[in-house]
């Protein structure tokens, strides 16, 4: 059996391999939840890439009905294909359209279905996939046939947290929850992505970025995404290590915030501390 | 096999089913998890916790169940567990050191000796040749050039392995139990924001589209129109001042978060129970008082009031006429209560006082009555009730 382990592009943690490697051999479905950019999505790429799989993405948004993830039944179309006359109207089979789930159990090999955001559906979308995902088959009304998975593929799951799921969901998902990096697996992380970073300049600016998640009040906490994104534009611009020591006060906004502070109210407040700062030091 | 494990957790509250019992077996069974204490602990926590807020108990319980731990009740344990230090210190020593430590004495006397100068201990030292703490010559404590030191509570990250991650109890501000802090602040303000959202969706509009297929010599055609919005009022009048100002941080808090979470959120000051006047910033309370009437005439009856203090007065000051601390009220404070609830039809008190101490104070029972028991605790449970209670 193929196992999980952390990939070069990607540091897992021991607990996450064994959340992963449970899910894959029980065939059930494993749950991820954490921080908004501690990498929930990047998980299921991460995991079709080292069992080998292709990865087949469900992205959910508010409006999604579970019935989308199986098939659609286009009444509109085929009412105005019977209008115009067309020879197609008289198989129903030509107005279902698959959906993410129909295609991923009708896949020839086993394949990584990744629902990311289940949290953003309706509250009842969960308990509507919950027959579908135990058997992995689905019954299609309109063309009166049943859809069974050639290969139970392995479900990973995203949620933020924005609604509860129901219980009988959760029984059936394995559970991991993605704690946010501490500053070694962060420095592993940035690593794993730029490999030849300037050591100081790091060390400097994992600084910097540790120091931000500790002001309290942010609206949105920088996250690993968002300290990629700053190390990115910070070796792009060629900024010396010293630009982010905030010893010297005038500068106690570092360079370049705009790449970790995502919201106008958060540089308010950055720029207010920063004055703040400079009026006791002065 | 884990039965009793299972058993406490249940008795602990993390709800663990048979299914998942049984899932936790089968993965057993395939090797998933191999032969490691560790390995054992994240599998069973994957297979048997669903809910991030339930790691911190399931963290405490399998300390319990495995280790013989202190009962989960109660602050962390104060005494260090011999086999942990011992651990410990056989990390750290090489060898020749444990033979040295063996020439000194036998390794059991000098971890019964550690114990009973931890026991002696009141505080952090350092320095000094008997005392326990850092940089000394004593054969205990960090930073220590005694070549029989033991070393104690540093680095514990070195060795890139938790040495008991479920000793750490690194999910202990995500249990609902807890009280609110800022950290936990943003996970219960997505319980107060389910209700001023509800769905939004794309509808058929069915008079447009029959117009519409009409005026188009009936071929279809499809109109859309969106979902009303039934965005939720809410009202939040706080307690300020007396009795208050321990709680006003974490007032305060919840406060600016959830101000941002509304559109339409109108905020009011009163100052222990409600009476005639309320204001709407509590730094300029003069030039901003009005009437409590016409607060009750400005926001209809659709409006949720959530009304944050810890109700903890003289009960004079509630039911007496005059018996505010501050001012000469014609009405005692229970009627405009019982005016305010009877014209708000969804309202609820969030209590910062731990919900133990509530039978304490007779103030807290007698609005806990008078809001007719929609009382609730400042924590993430209470919240949750709260804001399920005000959906309704």
């Amino acid at each position: 059996m193929a196992q999980f382990r952390g990939t070069e592009s990607y540091v897992a943690s021991r607990e996450l391999e064994v959340a992963v490697n449970a899910a894959v051999a029980l065939q059930r479905p494993l749950l991820v939840k954490g921080e908004p950019g501690t990498g929930k999505t990047v998980l299921a790429q991460e995991i079709a890439k080292a069992l080998g799989y292709p990865l087949i993405e469900w992205h959910i948004k508010s409006t999604t009905k579970a019935q989308q993830g199986l098939y659609e039944y286009d009444a509109v179309s085929r009412l105005r294909d019977g209008q115009l006359g067309d020879p197609r109207v008289h198989d129903i089979a030509n107005y279902i359209v698959r959906g993410k789930l129909w295609d991923a159990f009708e896949h020839e090999t086993p394949v990584v279905l990744l629902i990311d955001e289940i949290d953003k559906a309706d509250i009842e979308f969960p308990n509507d996939l919950l027959l579908e995902l135990d058997r992995m088959q689905f019954f299609v009304y309109e063309t009166r046939k049943t859809v069974q998975a050639r290969h139970r593929p392995v479900v990973i799951i995203t949620s933020n947290n924005e609604k509860e799921l129901p219980d009988a969901f959760l029984r059936r998902c394995f559970f991991h929850y993605i704690r946010f990096p501490d500053r070694e697996t962060m420095e592993m992380i940035v690593r794993a992505h730029y490999p030849d970073i300037r050591r100081d300049l790091l060390r400097e600016a994992l600084n910097v970025f540790f120091e931000i998640r500790e002001v309290d009040g942010l609206k949105k906490k920088p996250a690993t995404s968002e300290l990629l994104d700053w190390l990115k534009l910070l070796t792009i611009e060629d900024m010396p290590p010293e630009a982010l020591r905030s010893s010297d006060a005038k500068t106690a906004i570092p360079p370049l915030y705009g790449a970790l502070l995502k919201n106008e109210q958060d540089v308010h407040l950055f720029e207010r501390l920063a004055f703040l700062a400079r009026r006791r030091g002065g | 096999m884990f039965a009793p494990f299972i058993l406490a957790l249940r008795a602990a509250g993390v709800p663990a089913s048979i299914m998942e019992y049984l899932a936790l077996l089968r993965a057993m069974k395939e090797g998933v998890a191999g032969f490691s204490v560790d390995d054992f602990y994240h599998l069973s926590r994957a297979a048997l916790v669903k809910d991030e807020r339930h790691l911190d108990r399931f963290d405490r319980v399998f300390g319990e169940v495995f280790k013989g731990l202190e009962s989960p009740q109660g602050e962390a344990p104060r005494e260090l567990p011999e086999e942990w230090l011992r651990k410990l210190a056989e990390k750290v020593l090489t060898p020749e050191e444990m033979a040295q430590i063996k020439a000194m004495g036998d390794f059991d006397s000098l971890m019964e000796t550690l114990k009973k100068r931890l026991e002696e201990q009141k505080g952090r030292h350092q320095g000094g040749s008997k005392w326990i703490g850092t940089a000394g010559t004593s054969p205990f404590g960090a930073y220590g050039y005694n070549p029989e030191g033991v070393r104690i509570g540093q680095d514990k990250s070195r060795h890139r392995r938790a040495v008991k991650v479920w000793d750490q109890r690194q999910f202990r501000d995500l249990d609902e139990d807890e009280a609110l802090s800022s950290r936990n602040m943003k996970v219960a303000l997505r319980r107060l924001r389910r209700f001023a959202r509800t769905g939004a969706a794309t509808e058929l509009d069915l008079p447009g589209t029959i117009g519409a297929t009409a005026r188009n010599g009936g071929s279809l055609d499809l109109h859309m129109v969106p979902e009303r919005h039934n965005a939720v009022k809410v009202l939040l009048l706080m307690d300020i001042g007396g009795s208050m100002d321990d709680h006003i941080r974490i007032c305060q808090e919840l406060f600016t978060a959830a101000r941002s979470e509304f559109k339409h959120l109108e905020f009011w000051y009163f100052h222990n129970c409600l009476y005639e006047r309320v204001w709407r910033t509590n730094r300029r309370r003069r030039e901003t008082e009005r009437p409590t009437f016409e607060m009750l005439r400005t926001y209809g009856p659709d409006w949720r009031v959530v009304i944050v203090g810890d109700a903890t007065m003289s009960p004079y000051e509630i039911i007496q006429p005059g018996g505010s601390v501050e001012h000469w009220n014609e009405e005692a404070g229970q009627v405009w209560m019982s005016r305010l609830t009877r014209h708000f039809r969804k309202a609820a008190w969030l209590n910062p006082v731990p919900q133990d101490h509530w039978r304490y104070t007779q103030s807290i029972g007698i609005l806990q009555r008078l809001m007719e028991n929609r009382m609730y605790p400042l924590t993430l449970a209470g919240l949750e009730t709260m804001a399920r209670e005000l959906a309704r």
